[in-house]
């Protein structure tokens, strides 16, 4: 840009990152932790909020983009990570950071969160969970117990296993694998840094209560405990998690492979290109 | 609704519809090559007609198989001539079949009469009943004997000798492409191919040739398929990013810009599925990147979420849909405009958006240009309709134009803050602020919002948000672009897309006969303009709406906004085979003869 006026650059503090909107999250969410430990991460790593793309789908989490001064894109239910992808593929100086829900992500865009561990983009993937659909009013999501009957849409139950996403991403490629808790504010802050500066597609659970729908995780505080160590090695990684009791919190895996590339190709112009198409008698 | 379908008339107008017309069979013959999947028909086809574009004329491939991957029936439908080809004619002067196989599918697409010629090898039986009844002239040729004498030489390409020796084009020319295309897989190849073009070219000499063209006066002509237009014309447009997942007929535009994309700056990503393609255009367009997907019916169905989120957001976005036929996977190697109606009423909500439609294989490429152009100029989604025939016709034709549309994307330059993503302007467009320029920091959203972006869910705010996002494109000036318009007569003839191609030749047919007619082809499906589109049909007092549509989908759409005259009648057809210009001119007649009542 031409006209580009000189600002002053000075080091932001994590509140400048904040934008003047009041969050539609209910009191005592959990996504008030998440909103502070990412704007704590991205001040502590002077990133500049024009360099940063915070992309959403639908849910209460979901709603976060528009909680910062980063560019935000909040599109529709399930497709934040493909939305992340176009942008971080064709602009990758870019720091672009989906985020969202358990049933935003596993759900309803359960197929691209497959295919984006597996396409290791440069991008960093946090997924608020907390088990259930807030949005809508506490439906079951696909992280729910299968014996929680609080929900008028499964009122007996959901009947399913619940959806593993740290076994998941593991066991389609994802190279950077953690949990942490939204309660532990600290911790959480120097994941998401870490996950931000990882070279490729990086995936954060953050248990994240839902006091309005799940008041009993409340109790998540007393369950979370420290645990992970981080490996490059794929099989202690699954051992770990074969022990996990969902509450471990930490960098389960970090094997940093290459990050996807598209193709490249010799310069060519669009004159040499139409040329192909020219009959030459 | 007045309109009456053509069809339910019976075939008595038909039957003498093609004046046995001996001057234009020095302008253009038609071929079909067929035989049963994998026996090279196709390619024998397109040896053909690279040959007779060497050699100076033009022409036009297009393909009908089954949906099998490999084996079924194949159909290599060429018509070459002196002048233009925008259509396959109503009947076919040469047949060579390589064999029989499952050629009774054939018998509606298919037309022989008593002039045209059918060459089979004897060894491979009885020709189905369709032929024996179409009393066209049948000439054995051995052609496995021949194959077998010539050593190395294959059936297909001495189906190649045989149709260029009746159709009279040059020996010389032949062999300069047959070499030119087989010099890459070595000189075995390369002799067998000439063994048998030679042998085809001798034993047509012993034949009555059914039709033979005029010398070539050569011009500048491109070869190329509709699909592959469209990819040239993105790339003139500005598109610099692909993501797309592949499905009948649209894969070959994919592939096409998969090799190019990295040789312009861009890139192409093939996704999970088209949910995922749609939105990572989205994203890259977000970005500031001029994006576009391709696909067909079923992937489009998928695409409609967020082509309305790309209306709401305000991101330019181009997705073409080469359309077959539907609905679900009807019939993917066949064509069909039956996508209209989703293209411009698919979205949920009142989400204005640009629907356009390219009416030839070269402007497949003008077309797409023009879409990127206005996507990028309005910001907002542009669907261009293209179809199996056009797509995956491969065609000599004029080169097309390269216009000056140019993606131009009204940007925001940085600031201080307080920026205003859809701010209310005169024109509804407003300047869009590109991630990576400071102070321009905003979160799009698919929420009703205000200007600053901010969600909001007043009733004055819905309200702004809906009207500046209409007044983009009613307020816009599509200049001369929306239609072609053709000719004068007080009958008028309205189509859009790939119709038009059969719809032009009708209308000369007719001309020639006395019977002026106005061709109007709408390139502008949405917003339709009912004031233009009145001028355009101004002093025509009967129409023929013509479409291939089982549901009269564009006559509908038509009506929903213009005034048309009330004399129009409806000649809507479904695919899968194209509507081909006898029909059309005898429903032209017929409207005629109306009139005169």
């Amino acid at each position: 840009m031409n006209s580009e006026p000189q600002l002053q650059i000075q080091a932001l503090a994590h509140k400048d990152y904040k934008s003047a909107y009041k969050p539609v999250w209910c009191a005592g969410c959990g996504d008030f932790g998440v909103l502070n430990a990412l704007t704590k991460a991205l001040a502590a790593m002077e990133l500049p909020p024009e360099q940063v793309a915070l992309i959403a789908g639908i849910g209460c989490s979901s709603r976060l983009p528009a909680y910062t001064r980063a560019y935000g894109f909040h599109g529709v239910h399930g497709r934040a990570l493909p939305v992340a992808t176009g942008l971080a593929v064709s602009r990758p100086e870019l720091a672009v950071i989906a985020t969202g829900g358990d049933g935003d992500g596993f759900s309803i865009g359960g197929n691209h969160f497959l295919h984006a561990c597996r396409r290791n983009v440069n991008l960093t993937y946090l997924v608020m969970d907390n088990a259930v659909y807030g949005m809508t009013k506490g439906q079951a999501s696909p992280t729910t117990e299968a014996d929680w009957t609080g929900s008028k849409l499964a009122p007996q139950g959901t009947h399913q296993q619940p959806f593993q996403p740290l076994e998941m991403a593991l066991a389609a490629g994802a190279p950077f694998i953690a949990r942490a808790f939204s309660n532990a504010p600290n911790e959480l802050a120097h994941i998401i840094t870490e996950a931000i500066q990882f070279p490729g597609f990086a995936f954060v659970q953050v248990l994240s209560p839902c006091i309005t729908f799940r008041p009993e995780q409340m109790h998540w505080k007393k369950r979370v405990h420290e645990g992970f160590v981080p490996t490059a090695d794929r099989r202690e990684a699954f051992m770990a998690l074969m022990d996990d009791d969902g509450f471990s919190t930490g960098i389960v895996y970090r094997a940093p492979r290459e990050c996807y590339r598209p193709d490249t190709a010799k310069a060519v112009t669009l004159a040499e290109i139409a040329a192909g198409f020219e009959v030459v008698s | 609704m007045t309109g009456w379908h053509v069809r339910n008339l019976g075939d008595a107008v038909l039957a003498h519809d093609v004046p046995v017309d001996v001057q234009r069979r020095f302008h253009n013959c038609s071929l079909a090559l067929i035989g049963s999947g994998g026996a090279g028909v196709m390619t024998a086809g397109q040896i053909l007609l690279d040959a007779a574009t060497d050699a100076g004329y033009f022409g036009l491939m297009t393909r009908s198989t089954g949906p099998q991957i490999r084996g079924g029936e194949a159909a290599a439908l060429v018509r070459l001539g002196v002048a233009p080809v925008a259509c396959q004619d109503d009947r076919i002067d040469l047949l060579i079949a390589l064999d029989w196989g499952k050629a009774e599918r054939f018998a509606d697409e298919i037309v022989l009469d008593a002039d045209s010629l059918v060459i089979a090898d004897p060894d491979e039986g009885e020709p189905p009943e369709w032929i024996i009844a179409s009393d066209a002239k049948r000439f054995a040729v051995s052609l496995a004997d021949l194959a077998r004498e010539h050593r190395a030489a294959r059936v297909n390409t001495i189906a190649v000798g045989l149709a260029a020796g009746l159709l009279g084009l040059d020996p010389e020319s032949m062999s300069t492409t047959l070499r030119k295309l087989f010099e890459s897989k070595g000189s075995r190849l390369v002799d067998g191919a000439l063994a048998g073009l030679n042998a085809g070219m001798a034993a047509a000499a012993a034949l009555p040739a059914p039709c033979r063209l005029a010398p070539a006066a050569p011009q500048p002509r491109w070869l190329l398929t509709g699909n592959e237009a469209v990819g040239m014309g993105a790339l003139r447009g500005g598109v610099r990013f692909c993501a797309a997942y592949p499905i009948t007929p649209s894969t070959e535009i994919q592939e096409w810009l998969a090799a190019r994309l990295p040789q312009v700056g861009g890139c192409l990503v093939q996704a999970e599925d088209e949910l995922a393609s749609v939105n990572m255009c989205i994203g890259a367009s977000f970005g500031g990147v001029p994006a576009m997907t391709a696909t067909s019916g079923p992937g489009f169905s998928l695409m409609v979420e967020a082509i309305g989120l790309a209306v709401a957001t305000e991101i330019p976005l181009l997705v073409v849909d080469v359309m077959r036929g539907g609905p679900s996977t009807g019939i993917p190697t066949k064509s069909e405009q039956a996508d209209l109606g989703i293209a411009v009423y698919g979205t949920h909500g009142d989400a204005p958006h640009l629907v356009l439609a390219p009416n030839s294989i070269g402007d497949c490429l003008v077309t797409t240009q023009w879409a990127v152009f206005l996507a990028e100029a309005l910001q907002c989604p542009a669907v261009v309709l293209s179809d199996q025939l056009m797509g995956q016709a491969r065609a000599a034709i004029t080169p097309p134009p390269d216009r000056e549309w140019r993606a131009e994307r009204r940007k925001a330059p940085a600031g201080r803050g307080n920026y205003q993503r859809f701010a209310e302007t005169p024109d509804g467009v407003s300047p869009m602020a590109i991630p990576g320029t400071r102070g321009g920091e905003y979160t799009a959203t698919g929420l009703t919002h205000m200007p600053s972006a901010r969600p909001s869910a007043m009733v004055a705010d819905h309200h702004r948000q809906l009207d500046k996002r209409r007044r983009k494109l009613f307020r816009f000036d599509f200049g001369a672009h929306w239609a072609d318009i053709e000719g004068e007569g007080e009958t008028g003839l309205l189509t859009w897309g790939s119709t038009t191609l059969a719809a032009r030749e009708a209308v000369e047919r007719v001309r020639e006969e006395g019977l002026a007619v106005r061709l109007v082809s709408l390139r502008l499906l949405s917003p339709l303009d009912p004031v233009k589109i009145s001028q355009a049909l101004a002093g025509i007092n009967r129409l023929l709406v013509v479409e291939q549509s089982h549901g009269a989908q564009f006559l509908r759409h038509l009506r929903a906004h213009c005034d048309l005259p009330a004399r129009t009648q409806s000649l809507a057809e479904p695919g899968p085979l194209a509507l081909k210009p006898g029909r059309i001119a005898a429903a032209l007649r017929i409207l005629s003869l109306e009139q005169a009542k």
